[in-house]
């Protein structure tokens, strides 16, 4: 094990973390706002894939996939959380059942659609390449994946921290009740989280898919992965998803390459540490 | 009286579905016997849900643990298939209360959504586990069990496995029901309508809830002993997220609080998985569908329509304002 063995695998790390951070920060803000626990989620992120992949079957360009698949995916949240969410009320173990619920219609939709083989996201041809970077092969998809989180966490920021609405989106996290009081539309708010976190879970789903796949079953991997990210990060807070997304990227890859028949353990236990330590997060608020 | 109603006609009805079920095939019977297997692990999912009101994400870790145990005495050791199958359910039972007594530790201080995320976040720790560690549990392969113990009696033939699983269903469904009947049963309950003030009244509320948590572990590794048997196979798929969030369906489905309630919600579930899932290619719309309609409009499960009906007549006869009793599904903060 040299130098390049563990350049490479925090390389490896950091760019799972980045698409980690598309999934996990959407559910981060949804939780965060509105107090959903949605396991819908994951199949925001496949829903994403599979539309990116009609949209580049039919008109051949990527690039356009990606915003298709974000705006798709954002209405089928929004009228989720319109007519279904918004009159349950605040009840984890009913909204667990009801996303659940939903996504199994989803993934039942997903296999009459597209059907049940494993589909590949093909990138552009320039991102394809491997760059040389200090002596290292690395491949250029990955740069761009950690490049484009980097980017929207860089945009999701200033709109949360430098604009009005982000104000209120904040205020909204912090105490609800108060920010009604004020005279801040939180129903509004709600409905625009909910939509940009399911289009952040599509995107995540169209990146992804290049070095993922997309096949069914694929929604309810991501999920649990999703969820220790926001967990560890902490409910609600931005910096806490990108900080989650980076740890559990990063223990990911080191779990699989230094002791594979722990991978999936060495993920959660953390959770579940952190949970009974902090359950709040490393970042989170109460 | 009408308790002792109710004990007859389910006593009644289980004897009607005991003879008519060898009458059903070998689908029917393999399917009937799942029906109860996880009849079995929703109960012991309903002393936490409906009788104490945590709302575990994660019951598929005990089936698993059960399940494993069960699958790797038999392959790797040829233990579990003589008269040792006895030893085997006690062993899965032990088990599943330790593991609960270890996972408790860490997820009993927790409450509401944090609750549902930690027993997750532990099942998943089961899962990883279960789908890793090739050398012990085949990984994704799982482990093939080549043949059901004979302990005397050949529990290879489906009809005779039956009856041994439905002795099963009816001992737990017992201890269960004279659990929650007893003062132990009614403090759970207490907790679950006013933890604070059960506090306030001297109730050590963590030691009561850690102990609903053991209890509850304790039938999910015996759950899934049987599993393994009746299957003859266990996959990660059995301690997926999946089987956990049925699980919960199959509680609330049924009538959370009820016990009894739990075989109903198993059979409508199981039936849609199983047989439905063989007729047309589209079960899964249905499937999600009993989730969302349940969710909506059975707040009181299968189980609750009876009493609702009871309750509109009693109420039109008499005049008297007769409320609904407010379930671990009621309008309740957390």
């Amino acid at each position: 094990m040299d130098a390049n063995f563990w350049i490479i695998q925090i390389f490896n790390g950091v760019s799972y973390g980045a698409l980690l951070f598309l999934v996990g920060s959407g559910l981060s803000l949804i939780f965060g706002v509105m107090r959903i626990v949605n396991l819908a989620h994951g199949s925001y992120f496949i829903l994403g894939g599979y539309i990116a992949i009609s949209v580049i079957a039919t008109t051949g360009s990527w690039v356009l996939s990606v915003p298709v698949a974000a705006l798709a995916v954002a209405i089928l949240g929004l009228l989720m959380e319109r007519v279904f969410l918004r009159p349950l009320g605040f009840d984890p173990l009913r909204q667990v059942l009801l996303t659940v619920g939903f996504s199994f219609i989803f993934q039942q939709a997903a296999l009459d659609i597209w059907g049940g083989n494993n589909m590949d996201i093909a990138p552009p041809a320039v991102l394809k390449n491997s760059i040389l970077v200090g002596g290292v092969y690395l491949p250029a998809y990955r740069i761009f994946m950690i490049a484009l989180a980097a980017a929207i966490g860089l945009v999701l920021w200033l709109f949360l921290e430098k604009t009005r609405i982000g104000a209120a989106v904040r205020a909204t996290v912090d105490d609800a009740q108060m920010a009604r009081g004020i005279g801040i539309d939180t129903n509004r708010i709600s409905m625009f989280i909910f939509a940009l976190g399911a289009s952040l879970a599509a995107i995540g789903g169209v990146i992804g898919g290049a070095f993922l796949g997309i096949y069914p079953g694929l929604d309810f991997e991501v999920l649990p992965v999703a969820f220790a990210v926001v967990i560890i990060g902490g409910m609600g807070s931005l910096g806490g998803a990108a900080i989650g997304a980076l740890l559990v990227g990063i223990a990911d890859d080191f779990g699989r390459a230094l002791f594979p028949e722990l991978a999936y353990f060495s993920l959660y236990a953390p959770m579940v540490v952190m949970l009974a330590v902090k359950p709040t997060g490393l970042f989170g608020r109460d | 009286m009408t308790r002792a109603i109710n004990i007859l006609t389910l006593v009644v009805l289980l004897a009607v579905f005991a003879v008519l079920v060898p009458y059903t095939g070998s689908f029917g019977i393999l399917l009937s016997t799942r029906i109860l297997v996880f009849a079995i692990l929703a109960m012991s999912l309903d002393i936490l849900l409906g009788y104490t009101g945590l709302a575990s994400m994660g019951h598929a870790a005990y089936l698993g643990i059960g399940a494993y145990l069960a699958a790797i005495l038999a392959s790797k050791y040829h233990f579990g298939l003589d008269w040792t199958f006895w030893l085997v359910v006690v062993f899965g039972t032990l088990l599943g209360a330790a593991a609960a007594a270890f996972f408790g530790l860490f997820a009993i201080r927790a409450t509401g959504v944090y609750f549902i995320m930690i027993t997750l976040a532990l099942s998943q720790c089961v899962w990883g586990l279960a789908y890793r560690w090739n050398s012990l549990t085949g990984g994704d392969n799982g482990i093939n069990i080549l043949r059901r113990p004979s302990v005397g009696i050949q529990l290879s033939n489906n009809v005779t496995f039956f009856y041994l699983v439905l002795a099963f269903f009816a001992a737990s469904l017992l201890i269960l029901y004279v659990l929650v009947r007893s003062p132990f049963g009614r403090s759970l309950k207490g907790i679950r309508e006013r933890e604070v003030r059960m506090g306030i009244l001297g109730y050590n509320v963590w030691l009561h809830k850690y102990i609903a948590f053991v209890i509850a572990g304790g039938f999910g590794g015996l759950a899934g002993v049987l599993w393994a048997h009746t299957n003859g196979i266990v996959t990660p798929e059995d301690v997926n997220i999946t089987t956990s969030v049925d699980a919960l369906l199959v509680v609330v489905l049924g009538g959370a609080g009820t016990l009894v309630g739990s075989l109903i919600g198993s059979a409508v579930v199981l039936v849609l998985r199983e047989y439905l899932s063989a007729l047309v290619p589209w079960w899964q719309y249905v499937l999600g569908a009993v989730y969302v309609l349940t969710i909506f409009y059975l707040p009181t499960g299968l189980m609750g329509i009876s009493k609702r009906i009871r309750q509109i007549l009693a109420k039109s006869s008499k005049e008297s304002v007769a409320l609904l009793p407010s379930g671990p599904l009621g309008s309740r903060g957390c």
